[in-house]
């Protein structure tokens, strides 16, 4: 028998491995950093800390529960509004008008993606705030007084936050959506069409249902977005740590409060307080991509079967 | 009225309801762009406003250069640390795809795509200002080269897996060794895909505010030192449109209009570069 040929080590292949780490360790080295930063408060205040509504640096006193409150309740506001017209949106790039025009408004959305958060930020703070707070917040408190959390509109609270954040997040939900129902296979369609279906029933219980998990990963994904979003937020939402009494009220999130208050944090307890602000924020943001891309992933690979 | 025509009438009206939402869509994002256009013009129509530094409120002639500047030395460092490693960190993934190890790599930088980027600049600051005692462009750089590392990477590998593998496989044949085959045969017909991606990351990084509030910090003079403060393009728009001067307030607007064009012309390019290398591509 004759032995196979003696190759040399592949050392190409090692050094682009070890190069190839970066990206995994620095996830583990920032999570490891940031949970060791917050060491101080961690220990001081324990599990406490996400439960409590006290942030006071006079007396020492922190605890995350309105930071999360406003992060999570913007966010899904956002979601509430930016879904339905974001789905619609990528039903219409996805089949309907010319092909021309189809992918023109395609690139122009991608692009909107592109634009940096704090422009958007500069326009909600001097345009949509100050247009919401007359147009849609006193009308709507005028009108439906009666129930106490849609009273007392501010120009920058909740509400306007994640009006904002629902426009950030559109461009991003509809170009994955609409890959995601252009994935569908066209026999799906034609053979609804044949059947007799109207464009309507095809594209609400064929289209729709077959795209649907794909759908929701994109959901998903916007809905980290719009956890982490800092700047455009911060301008608007008023920057008051209190769980907020009305749905117009001014409030804070995760991200703006280190934003706002992390260079004048003195001590060691306060700046330790902002950082495990921070590591909540990024344990949650990191548990939502992951599913995100799991279902994503899931959704494609039962498509293509 | 018959069944089939109300589900008939059902169909187009449900029609009519999504391209108005369409529309609707496009409103705010048009008006974004109609506001930063017409409220930036103004200042952007002095050239001084591009020569010239801060000056006092009430003082005209105020500029941005230091800025712009500002960010180009910013980006331009975290492109030298983000670039060299993602770009090998990509032919690693496309050359060795079917290796273990790949799929963590690829996992994590897509879950790095969408850490929140304050939280990045929490960590640059724990690696570099809290050692140094002392804000720094260095790690305003550091936390970029965080952002744009899985743009890179995963832009990279797309465009190497675009080349045909027969060329990978010629490489091979004629008894080449495999860096020589990845590096001097599939990386340099990739080159324009991988300009894409470097190209997308220079965009995202330059528009970035909140990893820079407590690194990079910030600075009101002309500065060209990365290891002390800097001024950057988002940082003069946060700041000064928090400000409750009018001319602060034109001059925010303006450098976000310098900012948004910056950023849409680096996207169309990208995208020019890209489509004429997926044409080159098929030819090979």
């Amino acid at each position: 028998m004759i032995p196979a040929p003696n190759r040399p080590p592949d050392r190409f292949r090692t050094l682009t491995a070890v190069v190839a780490s970066v990206a995994p360790l620095l996830l583990v080295v920032i999570v490891v950093i940031l949970f060791q930063q917050a060491g101080p408060a961690v220990s001081k205040f324990g599990l406490g800390f996400l439960t409590s509504i006290d942030w006071n640096p006079v007396t020492q006193s922190f605890g995350a529960l309105p930071a999360i409150f406003g992060t999570v309740t913007t966010s899904f506001m956002a979601l509430v509004i930016a879904v339905p017209v974001g789905v619609a949106v990528a039903v219409v790039l996805a089949e309907q008008g010319q092909q021309g025009i189809r992918a023109l408004l395609g690139t122009g959305i991608e692009l909107l993606a592109a634009i940096p958060s704090v422009v958007y930020g500069i326009w909600a703070l001097y345009v949509l705030a100050p247009w919401s707070y007359q147009n849609i917040e006193i009308p709507i408190s005028e009108h439906f007084g009666f129930i106490n959390y849609l009273t007392h509109p501010a120009v920058r609270g909740l509400f306007n936050a994640a009006l904002v954040l629902a426009v950030m997040i559109l461009p991003t939900l509809t170009a994955v959506s609409r890959d995601v129902i252009r994935a569908v296979p066209r026999g799906l369609r034609e053979n609804a069409i044949a059947l007799g279906a109207t464009w309507w029933e095809t594209t609400w219980r064929v289209i729709l249902p077959a795209a649907r998990p794909g759908i929701f990963g994109a959901v998903i994904l916007a809905l980290g977005r719009a956890l982490g979003e800092t700047i455009a937020v911060t301008m608007v939402i008023g920057n008051r740590y209190e769980i907020p009494p009305t749905l117009f009220s001014p409030a804070y999130t995760l991200a703006s409060v280190i934003a706002n208050e992390f260079t004048e944090a003195t001590g060691t307890l306060y700046p330790a307080a902002l950082i495990e602000l921070g590591l909540v924020l990024i344990l949650v943001t990191l548990t939502v991509n992951l599913f995100a891309m799991l279902l994503v992933r899931s959704a494609q690979s039962r498509i293509a079967v | 009225m018959n069944r089939n025509a109300r589900r008939g009438y059902a169909s187009g009206a449900s029609l009519f309801v999504m391209y108005a939402l369409t529309v609707l869509a496009l409103i705010p994002l048009a008006l974004v762009l109609w506001f930063t256009a017409s409220k930036g013009l103004p200042s952007v129509l002095h050239p001084e406003f591009f020569t010239n530094v801060e000056r006092p409120v009430g003082v005209p002639g105020a500029g941005i250069a230091h800025a712009i500047v500002g960010t180009g030395i910013l980006v331009g460092i975290a492109s030298l640390m983000a670039i060299p490693i993602g770009v090998l960190t990509g032919v690693y993934l496309a050359e060795y795809s079917y290796a273990r190890w790949a799929g963590w790599v690829r996992l994590a930088s897509d879950v790095l795509v969408g850490t929140p980027s304050i939280a990045v600049g929490l960590f640059a600051y724990a690696l570099v200002v809290a050692p140094s005692h002392h804000f720094s462009g260095v790690s305003g750089s550091v936390a970029l080269a965080i952002l744009m590392l899985p743009i890179v990477i995963r832009t990279t590998e797309g465009a190497v897996a675009l080349i045909p593998s027969g060329l990978r496989e010629s490489g091979l044949a004629l008894g080449l060794p495999r860096w020589r085959v990845s590096l001097q045969l599939i990386l340099p017909a990739a080159v324009p895909g991988v300009i894409t991606g470097a190209l997308l990351a220079v965009a995202r990084a330059s528009g970035e505010t909140a990893p820079l509030l407590f690194t990079a910090f910030g600075n009101h003079l002309f500065s060209l030192d990365p290891t002390q403060a800097i001024q950057a393009l988002p940082l003069t728009v946060y700041h000064d449109a928090l400000m409750p001067y009018k001319s602060l307030q034109d001059q925010a607007w303006g450098a976000a209009l310098v900012l948004v064009a910056m950023v849409l012309v680096i996207n169309l390019f990208s995208r020019w570069v890209l489509r004429r290398q997926i044409r080159l591509a098929g030819q090979l």
